[in-house]
C-alpha cells in the first residue's frame, strides 16, 4: 500500500500535478533488520504525513553487503541521502567524503551535548556532530527465573561476588563431571569482551584504553584481575561454565541450560519469543564497592554527500525528525533499541520498565569503545582466553601478547 | 571492403573465426581478466572500499611475509592438501573397488555414496557443526558420555579442530570420486582380467599391476581436482566455526578463510588482494605441476 501510494505520489509529482509546489523525493538506506525495518516504516509514514512535500523511500540490504553497496552508490550519486552505519565506520565515512556535517544552525552542538547520552560525543568534530543515533544499546544480565526458582534463589544478584554464587549454585553435572547447565555463560565470541573491556576492567580500578581509544591500557593490575576473574569462571576446581557449552552462550541460555547470560537489549526480541523461557533482566553486577560499568554502541544516521539543494533541506528535516523523542519512543517499543536521549530513556515509565529499565540505567555509567576494526579487536579478545584455556599460558603473559597485538592493530590504524 | 576482399580465403577463415571467437573472449575477458588484473593491481594499493586507493608498492606483500597468522594459515591450507588428498584418494578408491564387484543394491549404495556430494555444504557443515558439540548436546559425545567415556573437545581443541572440520569435507566428496572411479575401472578392458585369471595370477598382483596402473589417468585427474578442491577449502571450515571464525587459534584457519576476513571484516581490500595472488600463485603451481605429471605419463 505504501509501494502504492509513494508510486502514484512519485508519479503525479513528475507531472507537475502534485499537491505541494516542491515535491522531494528522498531515500533512506539501512541493514535488514525485521524490526528495525517495521519501525522505519512507521517513522517514514509520521514523517510524510507531517511533511506532505516530502517522500521518504527505504532501500533495505543484507548486512553482509552493505558497505560495499553504500561505497559503490555514494560516488556514483545513486546512493542514499540519509544513510545509517554502525558508529565504529564514522572515521572511515568522514575520510571518504561520503557523508557531510549535520548542520550547526539544526543541530547545535552545545545542544546536543546536553540532551544526548555522552558517549554520542564520539561523533562530534569542533561545532558540528557528522551523525546522530535514533537509539542505542547496552549491556544487561539476563536470567532465567524458573532455574533461579529451583535452586531457592530469590533475587538476580548484584554484585560480582554474588553472581559468582548464585552460578555455583545454578550450575549442573552429569555422573561423569562434564556441566549439564551452566551458571552462566561465557565466550568472547558473544558480548563478553565488551563486558571484559569496559566492564570487568573498569571495576577493578583500570581503564582498558588511554588517549582516546589510541593506547591499549589494560596490560595492567586490573586488566589482569579482570582476565583471573573471567578465566575463573570456565577454568579452576569447580567450573560454573564451559566456553562453547551448547555451541554459542545465547543458545544455552535460550534453551534453558544457562542460569544467566550478558548481552545488549538487541536480544530482547529475539528472547521473547521462545516459548517455555521465563527470564528476568537485571543490571550488570556491581564490584564490591558498588561501582558499576557498562558498554554501549549503537548505529548512527547521517546525511550523505549526494544530498544537494532540495534533498539537502529534506534530508535535514528528515534526521531532525528520526532523531526526535517521538522517534526513539516508537525505536524502542518496536525494535527495543534504548533512546539516544536521557529525556525520553529516563521517563519514569522507560527507565523502571521491568525489561527496559535495567539497560537504560546501565546506560547512564557506560563507555562505548571506539574500534579500529571491531572484529579483530575481539578476535584478540578470543585468543586471549583461548591460550590460557587451551595452551596453558597463565592470564597474564596472555593479556600481554593480546595487549600488544591491539596496540600494532591501533597504530596502522590511526598512523593513516 | 576492399581490404577483405583481397584476402586469400584461408584468411577470410581466420577474420570469421575470430568474428565468432570475438564474443567469448570479451566474456572472458571482461569477466576473469579484467578483475584477476584488478586484483594484482589492488594488492600493491591501500583500499578500504570507501576512500580512494593508493600506492603502497609492496607493503602488503611485506605485512604479509611477517604476519605470523599468514605463516599459520599457510602450514593449515597445505595440512588440509596433504591429509584431505591421500585420505579421500584411498577410500574412494578402496569404496568404488568394492562397490564395483558388488551386485546386490548396487545403484541403491551408489547412490547412498553420491548423495552427501549433491547436498549443500552449508547444511552439512551445521549437522556436522552440532555432531561435534559437547555434552549435553552433541551426537558424538552424547554416545561417549553414555557408555562413561570422557568426552572430546572436537571443535574447540587446537589440534583436533583440523582434523574434525576436514573429515566433513573428506566425505562430502567421496560420492564424486567414487563415481570417477568406477568409471575408471569399468573402462579396464576385461580381457586383461581374463588373461590374468588363465596365468592364475592372484587378486593383490592383478590389482597392482593390472588396475592401478591402468587406472593412471583417473588417479591423476582425481589428485588435481580434489587438491584444488582442499587448497579452496571454505565453506566447511567457515559454517563449521562462525563463531570463532578459523577455529581456537587460527587452527583451522585456511587461506580462502583469510581472505574474506580481511576482505569483508577488516575492509582492507589490497592487504586481501596480496593474499588473493598468493592463493592464486600455489593453486596455479600445484595445477601446472599436476599437470606436468600427468604429461610424462604419456
Amino acid at each position: 500500500m505504501t509501494f502504492l501510494r509513494q508510486t502514484a505520489f512519485a508519479a503525479l509529482a513528475s507531472l507537475g500535478l502534485g499537491g505541494a509546489a516542491q515535491a522531494v523525493e528522498i531515500e533512506y538506506w539501512q541493514y535488514f533488520f525485521d524490526a528495525r525495518v517495521d519501525a522505519m516504516e512507521q517513522l517514514i509514514e509520521n514523517f510524510q504525513a507531517a511533511n506532505p512535500d516530502i517522500t521518504v523511500t527505504m532501500t533495505h540490504f543484507p548486512y553482509a553487503d552493505y558497505r560495499t553497496k553504500v561505497a559503490a552508490a555514494i560516488p556514483a550519486g545513486e546512493g542514499p541521502d540519509v544513510v545509517q552505519l554502525f558508529y565504529g565506520w564514522l572515521n572511515d565515512y568522514v575520510e571518504a567524503e561520503l557523508i557531510q556535517p549535520l548542520p550547526s544552525d539544526v543541530f547545535p552542538a552545545a545542544k546536543i551535548d546536553a540532551e544526548f547520552f555522552p558517549m554520542v560525543q564520539a561523533m562530534k568534530d569542533g561545532e558540528n556532530y557528522w551523525a546522530l543515533p535514533t537509539a542505542v544499546r547496552s549491556l544487561a544480565l539476563f536470567y532465567n527465573e524458573r532455574l533461579f526458582e529451583e535452586a531457592g534463589i530469590e533475587s538476580p544478584p548484584e554484585t560480582l561476588e554474588e553472581m559468582m554464587e548464585v552460578a555455583a549454585a545454578l550450575t549442573k553435572k552429569d555422573g561423569a563431571g562434564n556441566i549439564t547447565q551452566v551458571g552462566i555463560t561465557a565466550g568472547m565470541t558473544a558480548q563478553d569482551h565488551h563486558w571484559w573491556r569496559e566492564g570487568l576492567v573498569r571495576q577493578m580500578g583500570g581503564e582498558p584504553y588511554v588517549d582516546d581509544y589510541k593506547t591499549v591500557n589494560y596490560n595492567s593490575d586490573a586488566g589482569r584481575m579482570a582476565a583471573e576473574f573471567y578465566t575463573n569462571m570456565f577454568m579452576g576446581e569447580d567450573p560454573v561454565t564451559g566456553i562453547g557449552f551448547m555451541d554459542e552462550p545465547q543458545a544455552a541460555f535460550k534453551a534453558g541450560r544457562a542460569g544467566m547470560h550478558i548481552d545488549g537489549s538487541f536480544r530482547i526480541g529475539s528472547l521473547n519469543g521462545v516459548r517455555g523461557l521465563n527470564w528476568g533482566v537485571t543490571e550488570l553486577p556491581a564490584n564490591a564497592d558498588g561501582v558499576r560499568s557498562n558498554y554501549s554502541s549503537y548505529w548512527v544516521n547521517a546525511i550523505t554527500t549526494k544530498a544537494e539543494g532540495e534533498k539537502y533541506d529534506a534530508a535535514v528535516k528528515f534526521m531532525e525528525y528520526v532523531t526526535s523523542d517521538e522517534a526513539m519512543q516508537i525505536w524502542l517499543d518496536v525494535v527495543g533499541e534504548l533512546p539516544a536521549k536521557p529525556s525520553v530513556g529516563m521517563t519514569d515509565a522507560n527507565a523502571n520498565d521491568d525489561t527496559f529499565g535495567p539497560f537504560i540505567r546501565g546506560l547512564a555509567y557506560a563507555n562505548t569503545t571506539k574500534f579500529a576494526n571491531e572484529s579483530a579487536q575481539r578476535q584478540l579478545m578470543v585468543e586471549m582466553v583461548e591460550r590460557v584455556q587451551l595452551e596453558g599460558m597463565t592470564p597474564a603473559d596472555s593479556l600481554a601478547i593480546a595487549a600488544e597485538a591491539e596496540q600494532k592493530i591501533l597504530d596502522e590504524y590511526y598512523s593513516e | 571492403m576492399t581490404a577483405y576482399r583481397n584476402l586469400t580465403i584461408r584468411q577470410k577463415q581466420i577474420v570469421w573465426a575470430w568474428i565468432f571467437l570475438a564474443v567469448p573472449v570479451l566474456f572472458y575477458v571482461v569477466i576473469r581478466f579484467y578483475p584477476t588484473g584488478n586484483a594484482v593491481l589492488i594488492s600493491f594499493q591501500d583500499w578500504n572500499l570507501l576512500g580512494a586507493r593508493t600506492w603502497t608498492g609492496l607493503d602488503n606483500y611485506e605485512k604479509l611475509w611477517n604476519d605470523p597468522t599468514f605463516w599459520k594459515v599457510f602450514v593449515n591450507t597445505f595440512e588440509y592438501l596433504i591429509i584431505g588428498t591421500p585420505v579421500s584418494l584411498v577410500l574412494s578408491f578402496v569404496i568404488a573397488y568394492h562397490l564395483d564387484k558388488l551386485r546386490f543394491a548396487h545403484s541403491f549404495i551408489r547412490m547412498l555414496y553420491f548423495l552427501p556430494f549433491m547436498t549443500s555444504a552449508v547444511a552439512m557443515a551445521w549437522v556436522w557443526r552440532w555432531f561435534y558439540q559437547g555434552v549435553p548436546i552433541g551426537l558424538f559425545n552424547n554416545l561417549l558420555a553414555s557408555v562413561g567415556i570422557a568426552q572430546i573437545e572436537f571443535l574447540n581443541s587446537t589440534t583436533n579442530a583440523l582434523p574434525a572440520v576436514l573429515a566433513p569435507a573428506i566425505w562430502a566428496g567421496l560420492g564424486f570420486q567414487i563415481i570417477i572411479f568406477m568409471a575408471g575401472l569399468r573402462a579396464i578392458p576385461v580381457s586383461y582380467y581374463e588373461a590374468a585369471r588363465i596365468d592364475g595370477v592372484g587378486w593383490w598382483t592383478v590389482l597392482t599391476e593390472i588396475t592401478i596402473p591402468l587406472l593412471r589417468p583417473t588417479i591423476v585427474f582425481i589428485v588435481v581436482f580434489s587438491s584444488i578442491g582442499f587448497l579452496r577449502i571454505f565453506d566447511h571450515v567457515f559454517n563449521m566455526t562462525t563463531n570463532n571464525p578459523g577455529g581456537p587459534l587460527n587452527s583451522t584457519k585456511p587461506l580462502v578463510l583469510m581472505i574474506y576476513d580481511t576482505a569483508f571484516n577488516a575492509f582492507d581490500m589490497g592487504y586481501a588482494a596480496a593474499q588473493t595472488v598468493v592463493l592464486f600463485t600455489i593453486l596455479l603451481i600445484v595445477s601446472l605441476l599436476q599437470l606436468w605429471i600427468l604429461r610424462s605419463d604419456r
